[in-house]
């Protein structure tokens, strides 16, 4: 639905993206994950059209976004940034002008509306003044003016920003709703929404592609290994030399013990899970065991080791990181 | 074409909404109706005047076109008015949108770029009509109290739309390249302040050349002609030419927003 290849959008001052190509597939969420300044903005204007890439080449549904700039428009509800409302105005006056702006014409102009308010939740203020909304209705009315004319391409730049966990969990829950019909690709550095919404990530740091993945490859893949924690009553030695000579173990650490009680911090092989070799291993020692579980890292821990490795590999000269 | 009535559409409402407006129109209708009046005063004085003056010495009082003396004088006079009221008119077309990221809505919409230009321009342009229009009413008092020759004063009036695009035109290629709608109207009025004055920038110069083209580009100038009653083509295709200048530089400012971002 989307194919993004090899654009560059270079500054006076400074390269924003590098080289970046992708695709989204009909149907399918897509998380744009990465610090502040990393170029997921900029990336997102570029397949919006709202700003052409120096370099490479942008479709949507089949439509150059340089070349064909209407025809791919016509596919894309974009929510930017900064939700653009015209604070002087009705959600409302300011919905039917979106609308009318989307080559909704006549009659349906009205039903748009109404579809979209109802999905955003805001017919309740519809008659106010836009500057005179909370932060969460002036988000969602930006929401809604992306939804008008039932684009087939939703690109959200940080859809919940501004939102109480309530209307986040809305959001979140149209943004699944919406997934299936429309390609939605969605910014954020809400790292527990990529996690819940997302069905695969794009993690962007300083303009280049860090990981591409389903959340949970992306969390094996920076991983490397299992963890595996156990706690084992028994002996504490000897617990010790059976779990380290299981298969596929690398390292074992005791990470606490009492009352011949001992727990252990358990490290795999890459890729491999050891969580049925320990446990039999324990119970054919004739222990007890009392707790086992593997130890995931977060989708966070995963963003931060990647941004990290990728720092100390750029600029090797940098003491720390 | 209609993406751009959508456009002009939204911004008339803008206008209406925002006190500006009414400050505009009230500011111009009570301006150009205070030089109406004293224009009035004047012709009036002046034809008393030259009546005393022939009963004085015998003979007819010489023959004297006092309804078209005081439209030249008024005309001459309002079109400095629009000078001051118009940047108010163009000063956020562009600004407020770039300042309130509005202007992506626009940009990623399925319309055109020149769609969202002329857009803006002919609700400035409209808006500019409305306060020309305001005028009619002492105008329209002239006729019911007198016979003018409408032929002068419709051109004279031909010339105001003219002169009125123009300015228009230039006061939105400013605020094209502003953030700020204050910083978009105080350059507004310095480059129509300074373009009305060109002329006499250069009175003491003996260079033909350099003195022509100050002269020319004196924008209330043209104006001199319509007032008069005289169309003349040079006069028209000055202010085409400036209005379309203001169009193109507008239209390519837009166009460097988008790869400035």
């Amino acid at each position: 639905m989307i194919s993004v290849e090899n654009v560059t959008k270079r500054y006076p001052a400074k390269t924003a993206v590098e080289n970046l190509s992708f695709q989204v597939e009909k149907g399918e969420i897509l998380g744009f994950l990465g610090p502040n300044g990393a170029g997921k903005t900029t990336t997102m204007r570029i397949v919006t059209g709202f700003m052409p890439a120096t370099e490479g080449t942008v479709r949507v549904d089949g439509f150059d976004v340089f070349e064909q700039p209407l025809e791919a428009r016509k596919r894309i509800g974009y929510l930017p940034e900064n939700p653009p409302l015209y604070f002087e105005m009705t959600p409302l006056g300011y919905l039917r002008f979106a609308a009318k702006l989307k080559g909704v014409r006549g009659a349906r102009v009205d039903e748009e509306v109404t579809r979209v308010m109802q999905k955003t939740h805001i017919e309740d203020v519809k008659d106010r003044i836009i500057a005179k909304l909370s932060k969460g209705y002036k988000q969602r009315v930006g929401l809604a003016q992306a939804l008008l004319n039932d684009p087939p391409v939703l690109i959200l730049d940080e859809p919940t920003i501004g939102l109480d966990p309530r209307q986040i969990h809305e959001v979140r829950e149209l943004i699944k709703e919406l997934a299936g019909d429309h390609t939605v690709v969605l910014s954020t550095h809400i790292l527990p929404e990529v996690e819940q919404t997302c069905h695969r990530v794009i993690i962007i740091d300083r303009g280049k592609i860090a990981a591409v993945g389903t959340p949970e490859s992306l969390r094996l893949q920076a991983q490397g290994a299992e963890q595996v924690f156990v706690e084992v009553e028994g002996p504490q030695p000897e617990v010790l030399i059976r779990l380290q000579s299981t298969r596929a173990v690398k390292e074992v650490r005791v990470v606490s013990s009492e009352n011949g009680c001992s727990r252990y911090q358990i490290e795999g092989e890459a890729r491999a899970d050891v969580r049925r070799d320990v446990a039999r291993a324990v119970v054919e020692g004739g222990w007890g065991l009392l707790e086992l579980h593997a130890t995931r890292m977060s989708l966070e821990d995963v963003f931060i080791k990647l941004i990290t490795d990728d720092t100390t590999q750029t600029a090797p000269s940098a003491e720390s990181e | 074409m209609r993406n751009i009535f959508t456009i002009v559409g939204r911004e008339l409402r803008a206008y209406f909404i925002s006190p500006i407006a009414y400050a505009v129109l009230t500011m111009f209708a009570l301006l150009s109706g205070l030089f109406f009046v004293d224009y009035l005063g004047r012709v009036m004085q002046m034809a008393m005047l030259a009546g005393m003056q022939s009963a004085q010495f015998g003979g007819q009082a010489p023959p004297m076109d006092a309804p078209g003396t005081l439209m030249k004088a008024f005309l001459g006079t309002t079109g400095v008015v629009l000078l001051f009221m118009t940047p108010m008119l163009t000063m956020g077309l562009f600004s407020e949108e770039k300042k309130r990221g509005t202007m992506e809505l626009l940009l990623t919409a399925p319309i055109t770029d020149l769609q969202i230009v002329l857009g803006k321009f002919f609700a400035a342009s409209t808006f500019m009509i409305v306060l020309l229009g305001t005028t009619w009413v002492p105008v329209s008092a002239l006729y019911f109290y007198a016979k003018p020759a409408s032929g002068p004063i419709l051109v004279g009036y031909l010339g105001m739309f003219l002169y009125g695009l123009a300015i228009v035109s230039i006061g939105m290629f400013i605020s094209s390249a502003t953030e700020s709608q204050i910083v978009a109207g105080i350059i507004t009025f310095g480059v129509l302040l300074a373009m009305w004055m060109s002329g006499s920038f250069v009175q003491g110069v003996d260079n033909p050349i350099i003195k022509g083209v100050f002269d020319y580009l004196a924008v209330v100038n043209h104006l001199d002609d319509f007032v008069k009653g005289v169309l003349s083509t040079t006069n028209v295709i000055f202010y085409l030419s400036l209005t379309l200048l203001g169009l193109f530089l507008t239209y390519r400012s837009i166009d460097s927003l988008r790869w400035r971002g």
